[in-house]
Order: structure tokens, then sequence, then C-alpha cells
């Protein structure tokens, strides 16, 4: 089972957490074009590697939270919060 | 060498020395009309069916690993078409037509054991939207017919049908034609009849890279093989449709999951329908050797891993207990888990993609492996006409731009 450690409440199982997909997606302008929408809310990197994705600690605090996931190993890289960027990776990241 | 009861007994006379592998294992040519990547079920069935209905020649297959090693051998081996719109019934009960006559056609026995599908209702929403679901595969023509309690009770003997059952069986539907096929045949199958076309069937083979035209258009692949010129490429490669796409400079709207799944000891016949229970989130059926083969939910969180997490491992063998609670002693032989590609809709994606002369077939999600001969089809229509089969033509790329999605939450029984 993963452990990931809510900025909050520190390490917890995974069966408390939701993820929330990927992180860091701005909306278009209300006026944007379809292609624009149809990029915002279905085409995604989806990577295999590191992934910045959202999660909430539904079944704890509540908060949602940011993570830098590595999609095969599933080693978190790092935590940070959903108002801070994403943080730079160490070169050599698997 | 056609497979036969004859054969057998010659090759019972000659002590079984005299049987020849059921595929070759070519070096890849410099050049080929057309190339597929991904040699699981579809990619193999669009090969064949490339070569079978359009006779073309010069076709290869490239596998990065062995044949039928990603999804088709990872699945829960269920085959039905119980869908709710008609473009995904059309298009799922074209693919049960194809198994129920596939061991014939590649003269390789796919064990197709249509012993029924069985969806059960504990709520009485589950009663009412079962009945939705069953009066739209009436619409659609596709038979499908609504169980009582009892009549649930009679078909599966081993379901907790006790007063004080945790989840009660308030009735259910069934889809008769329904049921299971071996994976593996599938693959070999349709692996052994291609290559009797003349197919190049490549494994150990990965693709790093495309090659591509002064018009944008793929000419050819980079491998580990080296490069290999090729006039029009399909994709079949499930979970890593956007790796491979990420290679060729375009995105999808998948995102990958693993869904696993699991087996336990075998034991005596016990089960002889295909079982599920999207209340409970179990998906249950008995395999010919014996073994509970038991689908699991998805990790929802992307992954390439091929393993599923304990967290749902746990969630999925507490809802089978609850409902089969004779099993409680079985011991779980193995688990595993294969990569998903997940769309919105849960609706494939058939046909062009931005990059011209490459084409794809993903998007299956957690049902694949009942839709492997009609993917194949669609494939193998596309790549050899350049034009869409009608079967395929509402499931394109477009409609997550033009907004017609076809939200099949019926995709594969379990919400996802």
């Amino acid at each position: 089972m993963m452990q990931l450690r809510c900025p909050d409440c520190g390490p917890r199982d995974e069966s408390e957490f939701t993820c929330g997909g990927t992180t860091h997606i701005s909306r278009p302008d209300l006026n944007a074009s379809d292609v624009a929408w149809a990029e915002y809310l279905f085409f995604r990197d989806n990577p295999q590697g590191v992934h910045f994705e959202r999660w909430r600690h539904t079944y704890g605090c509540g908060s949602w939270f940011n993570l830098a996931r590595h999609t095969v190993t599933h080693q978190v890289l790092a935590v940070y919060r959903m108002n801070e960027s994403p943080p730079q990776l160490p070169n050599g990241v698997p | 060498m056609k497979y036969s009861a004859l054969a057998l007994l010659r090759g019972a006379l000659a002590a079984h020395r005299n049987w020849s592998p059921a595929w070759r294992s070519p070096e890849p040519k410099p050049a080929y009309d057309i190339v597929i990547v991904g040699g699981g079920g579809h990619g193999l069935a669009a090969a064949y069916y490339l070569a079978k209905n359009h006779r073309l020649s010069s076709i290869a297959v490239l596998e990065r690993g062995w044949l039928g090693g990603g999804n088709t051998g990872r699945n829960t081996t269920v085959v039905r078409s119980n869908y709710l719109y008609p473009e995904s019934a059309r298009l799922y009960d074209f693919s049960l037509k194809l198994y129920e006559g596939l061991s014939r056609e590649l003269n390789f026995n796919v064990m197709l054991s249509q012993r029924g599908h069985v969806m059960l209702a504990h709520s009485r929403h589950d009663l009412e939207s079962l009945a939705r679901w069953a009066n739209a595969m009436y619409m659609n023509g596709i038979e499908a017919e609504l169980l009582s309690r009892e009549q649930v009770g009679e078909l599966i003997p081993a379901l907790d049908m006790s007063p004080d059952a945790r989840y009660p069986v308030l009735g259910g539907f069934t889809q008769r034609r329904g049921g299971t096929a071996r994976h593996d045949a599938v693959a070999w199958g349709y692996a052994r009849a291609a290559d009797a076309l003349g197919v190049d069937i490549i494994q150990n083979c990965e693709v790093t890279g495309f090659v591509k035209a002064a018009n944008g258009a793929v000419s050819g692949i980079e491998t580990s093989h080296g490069r290999i010129q090729a006039g029009r490429v399909g994709l079949a490669v499930a979970g890593h449709s956007s790796v491979l796409a990420g290679l060729a400079g375009f995105r999808l709207p998948v995102t990958s999951y693993a869904l696993q799944a699991m087996v336990t000891e075998p034991l005596k016949p016990r089960l002889d329908k295909v079982v599920i229970s999207p209340g409970t989130g179990a998906y249950v059926s008995q395999s010919d050797k014996g073994e509970m083969v038991i689908g699991g939910g998805l990790d929802l969180f992307p992954s390439y891993a091929q393993r599923g997490s304990f967290a749902v491992l746990q969630s999925v063998v507490a809802a089978t207990l609850a409902i089969f609670p004779s099993f409680s002693r079985l011991r779980l032989m193995r688990q595993w888990a294969g990569i998903v590609d997940v769309v919105h809709d849960s609706s494939p994606i058939l046909g062009p993609t931005p990059v011209p002369e490459l084409y794809i077939n993903c998007g299956w999600g957690t049902g694949g492996f009942k839709a492997i001969p009609a993917g194949g089809w669609m494939l193998a229509h596309v790549l050899a006409t350049g034009r869409n089969h009608e079967l395929a033509e509402p499931f394109q790329l477009e409609r997550f731009i033009t907004g017609r999605l076809i939200d099949e939450a019926a995709a594969s029984g379990i919400a996802h």
C-alpha cells in the first residue's frame, strides 16, 4: 500500500486519499476555441515517469495538495501546497 | 499445419515430435506497407484482418515484449456486449459475433464458453437501472433478460441469498450469450493465422520513435531492431498509447491506470456464470482449470506499474466474499495488473490521428479483451482503405472537440 504525506497530517495510507488528476491546468477564456476547451477538459500528457498531480486527504483533514509522483515506481518525489508552483526536481530523477 | 482431431492422432502416433512452431520469428525487413505497433489481441487481429479481409501482404506487427504479454494476458477473459448506447451496442455485438465464429475462423480453439453473464441488483435503484439497461439492449437488438431474485438464486447457487446477507440480492439481468474465452488462445490464434497469411510478427522489438516525411506524415519507425520504413502505421498499445502518441508528437484524452485481477487456487465446479455486482465491486467467474477469476477495480491514480495496490485488492476480495461467503477459505494464487487506457466517456478511439498515415486503436479502458475481434477489424479497415469502417465512425478522436461523446458508463460494468 502506498503511503502519502499530507502536508497537514503527515504520512497516511493511500486509502485515506483521493487522486484528483493532473495539477497546474488552467482554465481557458470563456470565449476560447473548442480545441482549447478540449485540451483543457480532456487531453493530458499522461506521462510514463514523473507526474504532477492533485490529491485530497478525503478521509482526513479534507485538504487538497500537490504531489510529484513517478507513475512507474509510484515513488513520491515532492509534496507541496496547492498555491505553490511545481518544485525543481533533481537531475537524474528516475 | 491445420489443427484437427486427425492431426492430434497423427501427433500421438509420432510421439508428438511432428509439431512445428505456430508462427515464425522473422527478422524485420527494411520496409513494409503497413506496420502495426502492439502484439496484443487488437494488433494481431488487425494484422490478420488486413491479410484476410483486404488481401494485403507486406505487414508487420512489432511487439516490445512477448505476444499477448500485456493486457491480453492480464484480463478476466470475459466477453459480452451488454452496452447502453446504440453505437457501442453495434460495435461490441459485432465483436461478440466474431468471437462466436472465431475458433473455426482461426482453426484455433479459443475456448469460447457462452455460459451467461449475470449482473446483480442489491437495491431498488439497482433494479431500476438494470431495467433501463436491459431495455436499452432490447432496443439495440441484443438479447437481455431481467431476472427475479429467485431466478438469480437458481442460476448462481453459491450466492449468499440468506435473509441477513450483508448485500441482499434483489434481482439482476443476464446476457446469455456473454461468457469467457481463453485470453492467450485469442492472441495465439490470431498470431498463428496472421503468420500463415504472411504477416511478420516481430517480438522483443521496442518502438523508440517515428520517422516523418516532409509533409509531416509518418514514413517509418525507429525500433530497437533499427529503422523500418512503413507506408502506414497502426497503434494498438492500450495503456501505453499516450507514450507512443508522445513520440509521434500529439496528445490523447487518455489516462493510464492499473487494473488488477487475481485467481484463487483451483476447486471443483462451483460457479458456471460470470457474475458481476457493480454495487459491491465484485466480478467473478470460474476458469476451466477451476480457479476463481476475480476482477478488481482500478487503482484510481495514474500508473504504468503492472501491479495493483493492496488497498484495492483488499476491497475487491472483501466484496467478493460478501456475496460468496463460501469462498472465504480459498487462497489467492496470483495477482497482477494491466495498464488500461481510460478515456472520459469510456468509449474507444478508432481511426486517424493528427499525424497523417498514423492510425490508432485505443481507449478501450477496462474492457478491451471482449472487443479484440472488432477492434482489429476496425483498425485493419482504416489502415487498408484510409477510411473508417461505419461502426468505427462515431468513435473518432475528434469527438472530444465536437463534444459528441458516447458516455458509456456501462463500459466495464464496474464504475470508473
